[in-house]
């Protein structure tokens, strides 16, 4: 292994942006989490239940309609929290910094549009051709890319030092903060826009996850509650973050929310049971120096058997308190793990954790002001990672 | 001892394996041979209906057989091959055990056609059959091959199983640009020391009817179907499109370090990787040629040298009339006069455009001009373009002195991507 000659530079998160199905906006949300807000939706995709997205008002971040037209719904929440991400960071049209920028998404895409499928389902098979010359926009396809919710955010804010997209359900997530931290730590990256976003509210999507019965059905159950079936109910949502060097940071006077120590992964087997614990363990090893009181925020997405999995993970290490985000947001797949250090860098930065919201047992209330948060994001159906995120004394 | 740290300090990375599947055969031999031949892979598709499309050609890979057909499945099998290939060329590792990380350019997973209506099939309607009803017989076991099959992480998962790779597989888009992004993010885990290895591997087998009709829908391919193998036509005035087609590349890079203290044969060196996004538009260049330009300036700037030691541009050079415009003008602007003086040819004349694997697939095929000291032509190149006064190596292939390549790859999204590529280290 080669050697690496440098000290690690240190990471700050220095923007969040977050539209999530309880709000937009920073105050918002820790006000929502406090009150133990849920904002879930049992009827319109029944039996599915699902968090459908806050009313935004799209204009205030994407101003020109005809950007608005060339995206479906997943692009638009994205770039709309991208741009909170870059307000927050107080970056918002400073184009110097932007156009070095560099940009990871972590996104799905393939968003169909449903009666055009239908409508080529109703129609006899050796129409396929006709039906789809005839029936697709050519803007759909564009809407549909995984790379262009990158692509629209460098037109709509104008990030363009680079735009790298990563696909791969939670783990894209997972590792899209991973390689940013990596090459600002590697002295090759100064600022970093990561995130990722999901429109929770489409039956193209819940029929994919349908095959492998991992939806929640009829009824609405707080994450650590829903029995030995389990499921995850999708939720609509995307969560930015702005990281950059401290050195950069300070440069231009910006104020850290916290610090992102580490981002650690791995993508274990999953051939017996225990595999998940067994990651997690090792994985919890890797992040560096833990307190006691150090508290969890988890993305436990609901699917079993992983989630009980993660549930042993948690109860072995019970000194610290867990927060759980699907409870409140559902399961916003590649947003998953940026959304949970979004909420720690926010609880860090309000020396508080949120409120504890669950029946189960494991969230504890605790009035204590966490100085590290773990961040765990474990997908429904491989990988496992895991984030350090700290107060900045 | 030699020296294994590049100017900057760095790791130098080398490559010490690769394989390739494209339209023209599998295997780096036979590619090589039809490459410099100027053979052309690109055929009338056979695959599904063609009746009704405006494009009715295309770049398949007919030689491994998928069925039912899955693009997904197909893309699948043609990184497994050219993987398969790169590690036993390295020889590293052992079987099943490949000592770093997963770099994977891929094409974004979504459910196919064919499942979809065996779905319809099983509402056992007729008639207003709609995602409703496509959603009640979903659940319950019956498919859950697809959720495996159409996750995103699908084919990643494969490989990581399979060839043993370490850690977190990274699945990537960059759209057109992916295969040059994999081994961007390759070289980088080397680089920062993180591993001695990264198997960076591209992959398309993208080439069903719908894939087809969106390009089509959007103007970008070509529509010359009456001579198939004359359709793609690089840099030629009569260029009127990219042709979609299939193939992967997979590289093994390894830090030169590491590679030499195991004894392996170096087959090159990925010197510089460059990136710059363009914000002016989903599908167009910036006029302007700022992003391109810059693109490449970061890619010298990142190997450590100078447009005079560039002696051969592998081009992205798809056939459409704006992509060729773009990459001359990015090229001329940055090489100047002596952008009329250096070889440039496009691969895409004749494998057509590979998508998500091209960038890969033409680091190879750099890698390969540079170790058999031939360039690959141009074909299809009868009438010139006077806006694009390129030495394009037009229709022969030719024996020239290489030392240092540059590989360009853009995609739609604003993706620019460059690598530098050396036969030894600098």
């Amino acid at each position: 292994m080669a050697d690496t000659n440098a000290k690690p530079v240190e990471a700050w998160i220095t923007g969040i942006g977050l539209a999530t199905s309880l709000a937009e906006g920073l105050d918002e949300h820790w006000d929502a989490l406090q009150q133990r807000r849920v904002n879930v939706d049992t009827t319109t995709f029944a039996p599915y239940v699902v968090h459908p997205l806050a009313p935004l008002s799209f204009d205030k971040q994407i101003p020109k309609k005809g950007d608005q037209r060339q995206m479906e719904a997943w692009q638009r929440i994205g770039t709309y929290a991208a741009g909170l991400a870059l307000d927050s960071a107080g970056l918002k049209g400073n184009t110097d910094i932007l156009k070095r920028m560099d940009m990871i998404v972590a996104a799905g895409g393939g968003e169909r549009d449903l009666s055009v499928d239908a409508a080529v389902l109703n129609a006899p098979p050796e129409a396929l051709n006709e039906r789809l010359m005839n029936d697709l926009r050519p803007t759909l396809f564009l809407a549909q890319l995984s790379n262009l919710l990158a692509g629209n955010i460098a037109i709509v804010h104008g990030v363009t030092g680079s735009s790298r997209t990563f696909m791969g359900e939670e783990e894209a997530g997972v590792d899209a903060l991973r390689i940013a931290l990596a090459r600002i730590a590697g002295g090759t990256s100064d600022i970093a826009l990561v995130g990722a976003a999901q429109n929770g509210e489409r039956k193209d999507l819940l029929m994919l996850y349908e095959f492998g019965d991992f939806n929640l059905k009829d009824d609405y159950a707080p994450v650590f509650a829903r029995g030995p079936k389990g499921g995850f109910a999708l939720g609509s949502g995307s969560a930015f973050l702005v990281i950059e060097s401290k050195a950069h940071a300070e440069a231009r006077g910006a104020k850290p929310l916290a610090r992102l120590t580490s981002v650690v992964a791995d993508m274990s087997r999953r051939r017996s049971a225990g595999d998940v614990t067994a990651s997690l363990e090792k994985l919890w090893t890797k992040l560096g120096p833990l307190h006691d009181g150090s508290a969890i925020i988890t993305g436990a997405t609901g699917a079993e058997p992983v989630t009980a999995e993660e549930a042993a993970f948690l109860r072995a290490h019970a000194d610290h308190p867990v927060r759980a985000t699907a409870t409140a947001f559902g399961h916003v797949m590649e947003a998953q793990f940026p959304l949970g250090v979004a909420l720690a860098a926010l609880s860090l930065s309000r020396r508080a954790l949120f409120a504890a919201n669950d029946p189960s047992g494991l969230e504890i209330e605790t009035t204590k002001a966490p100085d590290q948060i773990v961040v765990i994001g474990a997908g429904h159906w491989r990988g496992e990672g895991m984030a350090l995120v700290e107060a900045v004394a | 001892m030699s020296v294994t740290r590049d100017k900057m300090g760095r790791p130098i990375v080398v490559v010490t394996g690769m394989g390739v599947v494209t339209s023209l055969g599998a295997g780096k031999t036979d590619n090589w041979t039809k490459l410099t031949a100027g053979e052309s892979g690109i055929r009338t598709i056979t695959r599904f209906p063609i009746d009704g499309l405006k494009t009715t050609m295309a770049g398949t890979v007919d030689f491994v057989p998928v069925e039912p057909f899955s693009s997904t499945v197909l893309g699948e099998k043609l990184a497994d091959l050219a993987t398969e290939e790169a590690i036993a060329q390295a020889g590293i590792g052992a079987k099943g055990d490949f000592p770093g990380p997963l770099f994977l350019a891929v094409a974004p997973v979504e459910l196919e056609w064919l499942p979809r209506q065996e779905l319809a099939r099983a509402t056992g309607a007729n008639t207003a059959i709609d995602y409703d009803a496509l959603l009640r017989v979903s659940g319950g076991g019956q498919f859950t091959q697809y959720h495996r099959r159409f996750l995103f992480g699908s084919v990643a998962d494969h490989l990581a199983e399979t060839f043993g790779t370490k850690g977190s597989p990274i699945s990537l888009s960059t759209a057109c640009a992916s295969g040059a992004s994999a081994i961007q993010l390759g070289v980088e885990a080397i680089r920062r020391g993180e591993s001695d290895a990264a198997l960076c591997v591209a992959t398309d087998g993208s080439v069903n009817a719908e894939a087809l009709i969106r390009f089509s829908l959007l103007s970008a391919l070509s529509t010359q179907n009456d001579a198939p193998q004359t359709a793609s036509k690089p840099f030629a005035k009569n260029r009127d499109g990219f042709v979609m087609a299939e193939g992967a590349g997979a590289l093994v890079l390894e830090s030169f370090e590491a590679a030499t203290a195991r004894g392996a044969k170096i087959l090159g060196v990925i010197a510089g990787c460059g990136e710059l996004a363009d914000n002016f538009h989903r599908t167009r260049s910036s006029p302007d040629g700022k992003p391109i330009i810059g693109c490449i300036n970061k890619t010298l700037d990142d190997a450590g040298i100078s447009v005079e030691q560039i002696d051969y541009i592998n081009a992205h050079g798809t056939g459409t009339p704006e992509n060729d415009k773009m990459e001359y003008l990015g090229i001329s602007s940055v090489f100047g006069e002596r952008a009329a003086k250096v070889p440039v040819s496009s691969n895409k004349s004749m494998v057509g455009h590979t998508l998500s694997a091209a960038g890969a697939v033409e680091a190879i095929f750099s890698l390969l001009t540079l170790e058999h000291q031939r360039i690959p032509p141009t074909i299809n190149y009868e009438i010139a373009d006077p806006s694009i006064p390129l030495d394009v190596v037009p229709n022969t292939a030719r024996d020239a002195k290489v030392t240092t390549v540059m590989s360009n790859s853009f995609g739609f999204g604003g993706q620019n991507a460059s690598l530098i590529l050396t036969r030894e280290p600098v």
